[in-house]
């Protein structure tokens, strides 16, 4: 396997290890800046809403695949970001503040169901979390006279410097900018000593605490980070849609997001945007193949939720790493071809049974 | 002066009293072993000692300060690093990442700081780097650096989570069964290890062992533990040849 000569320890601290990942990353942002000029508008509005649940990906990542901490209730940080952004441009303030509010706002959101659930792991946190979305997804429906209530309402189209930002082009690039801004915190989160933190409550709280993590401490951080970024995610998703309804952040809503990480590989951000490509892809793909399937099996009521359920199941069941850990196993398969061993990303399991027995 | 001391430390879970009146002090540079059989509250007292459980009864002393009531994750920052009977590594992150986490208690740099990966971080990252590649070379995990945990086999994580306990620079060092799960040469290669940890870096050990080899090998003193209370306590050979250290090891027989 091709591995990039290390001579200073500087060189593991930079975002990009191998310099040839630099000029692909730089190819990607380029092609990505240039495309609205070719693809049709149907096509940017789908990549922009791609961008917006990459990002609300990549900050259930953070939660979920680094430090191991599940929610069910991330559609209500989405919603709340959205909410957020869309009445603080009715009420005239500037899209410079209500953007970055949106995202702060969400954060102290989710340090209120941070520090309530410090003790929770597991399945425990994803019933409260589920229980918190709800709550909010109820909170947004009653409270009529700030949200709209059931009918909501339609969203401004934000200015800066007098340029109107409106339409499929504008949700694509802002989306672009906060999904590239999004990716590098996270990376400059997970080299740092909070990532390594988070990976090491994920791993084994005990030891983590008796290395110096302040359990409570770091899980309401993360807490908070993860719900800003989901609601930096939701602010661009308010733009997306232009109508906010409260019934667009419901647990299906959470779900979706949950598939994104398991889907796409906890642990790694790459598994995050291959995760929301999946999750923003199937729909369409359902959809083209819909009226070529019996009528039973096409038009089936709930036919989308069932797929997507079916498939987390699967993921979880069969390739615990997602799609990126798939990825990860095709590429050592092309670089050792054609001398590839089937245990070569096979875990080393067979001591446990014998010698973890004290 | 005594470097740790535990004073009528005592807990009880419920009905079970897995430690009572239980009083040691701990010299600086030594190598203090606790012995006894299974069930007997050698575990029970390190997670005293790291704070995870509360004394139902009596107090802790490191170093001159009351850590009674310190909160666990302080623990580390005070100098007292540990490892686990059955490894607790941090098992899908890479060797080096452990070593980096054992570092952590001595992390200064703030969260906005982080965020943007400033300068004050990237040299204090080097800066940890260096410890841990100290503990590498020390260890001689070179060739492991960069795999996950996961992917390692048994004695190597061992190693591991004694390197891990090393980047934290303690003063006291407590070793949970050491030796447990390794073959002969790799326990000879951690009696080793355990005495170039004294000598060489000046740290206190406080280890948990049941393998008598080992621990004539390379304790100061030792003692021995029973139902959670001391049987006896002197040098490794007093121990193993105290009639009542013998009667517990052999069930009840006179
Ligand atoms: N968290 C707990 N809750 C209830 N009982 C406990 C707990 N921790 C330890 N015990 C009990 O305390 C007693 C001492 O356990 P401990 O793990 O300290 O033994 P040990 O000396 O380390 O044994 P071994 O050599 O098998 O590791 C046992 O009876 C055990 O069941
Ligand atoms: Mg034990």
């Amino acid at each position: 396997m091709h591995r990039p000569f290390k001579t200073q320890y500087e060189q593991d601290l930079r975002l990009f290890r191998a310099p040839s990942a630099k000029i692909w990353y730089g190819l990607l942002i380029v092609i990505l800046l240039a495309l609205p000029q070719f693809a049709g508008e149907f096509y940017v509005g789908e990549l922009g809403g791609l961008f917006i649940f990459a990002i609300a990906g990549v900050g259930l990542m953070l939660l979920t695949g680094y430090t191991g901490l599940v929610s069910l209730g991330h559609s209500a940080f989405l919603g709340i970001g959205a909410y957020t952004e869309a009445i603080l441009l009715a009420r005239g303030w500037p899209f410079a503040v209500t953007l970055p509010a949106a995202a702060i706002v969400t954060a102290a959101a989710g340090i209120a169901i941070g520090v309530p659930t410090l003790r929770m792991t597991g399945l425990y946190l994803a019933i409260a979390t589920l229980a918190f979305g709800g709550i909010i997804s109820n909170v947004l429906q009653k409270w009529d006279s700030v949200t709209g209530g059931f009918d909501g309402f339609p969203v401004k189209a934000p200015s800066v410097l007098g340029v109107v930002l409106d339409g499929p082009w504008a949700v694509y690039y802002m989306s672009l900018v906060a999904l590239v801004f999004v990716i590098l915190l996270a990376l400059n989160v997970l080299r740092s000593p909070l990532g390594r933190a988070m990976v090491a409550i994920r791993d084994s709280e005990v030891s983590a605490q008796s290395m110096g993590i302040n359990l409570a401490w770091y899980k309401t951080i993360v807490f908070a980070l993860s719900a800003g970024i989901t609601g930096l995610a939701g602010g661009l998703f308010a733009h997306y849609v232009r109508h906010l309804a409260p019934d667009a952040f419901d647990v299906l809503l959470s779900i979706q997001l949950v598939t994104i990480v398991f889907v796409g590989g906890l642990g790694s951000l790459h598994g995050a945007i291959f995760g929301a490509m999946f999750m923003r892809l199937l729909p369409q793909g359902i959809a083209m193949i819909r009226d070529d399937l019996p009528n039973w099996l096409g038009r089936m009521p709930g036919l989308e939720p069932s797929v997507f359920g079916i498939i987390l199941v699967l993921c979880i069941m069969f390739e615990p790493m997602g799609i990126n850990g798939r990825w990860q196993k095709m590429k050592l398969w092309f670089n050792r071809f054609p001398l590839h061993r089937a245990s070569a990303s096979r875990r080393q399991k067979s001591y446990a049974k014998s010698e973890r027995l004290r | 002066m005594s470097l740790f001391s535990a004073t009528d430390l005592g807990i009880r879970f419920g009905g079970i009293r897995a430690v009572e009146g239980v009083s040691f002090d701990v010299r600086p540079g030594e190598v203090f072993s606790i012995i006894g059989p299974n069930g007997a509250g050698k575990t029970t007292i390190f997670n005293l000692i790291s704070r995870i459980y509360n004394p139902t009864s009596g107090r802790l002393n490191f170093n001159g300060q009351d850590i009674t009531e310190t909160p666990p994750h302080l623990i580390a920052g005070l100098g007292i690093a540990r490892t686990f009977q059955n490894i607790e590594l941090f098992a899908n992150a890479t060797l080096l990442q452990n070593l980096l986490i054992g570092r952590h208690c001595h992390s200064k740099v703030g969260l906005l700081s982080q965020l943007g990966f400033l300068p004050s971080v990237r040299r204090a990252e080097v800066e940890h780097r260096k410890v841990a590649e100290e503990v590498i070379a020390f260890l001689g995990l070179q060739r492991h650096r960069d795999s996950l945990i996961a992917n390692l086999p048994y004695g190597v994580r061992k190693v591991v989570e004694l390197g891990r306990a090393l980047c934290t620079e303690p003063k006291l060092l407590l070793l949970d069964e050491p030796s447990s799960g390794l073959n002969v040469e790799e326990t000879e290669e951690m009696a080793f290890w355990i005495d170039d940890i004294k000598k060489d870096l000046g740290i206190t050990v406080i280890m948990v062992e049941h393998d008598m080899k080992l621990v004539s090998a390379v304790s100061d003193r030792v003692m021995a533990l029973n139902y959670g209370r001391i049987l006896a306590m002197g040098t490794a050979a007093e121990v193993q040849s105290d009639p009542e250290v013998i009667r517990a090891y052999i069930g009840g027989e006179p």
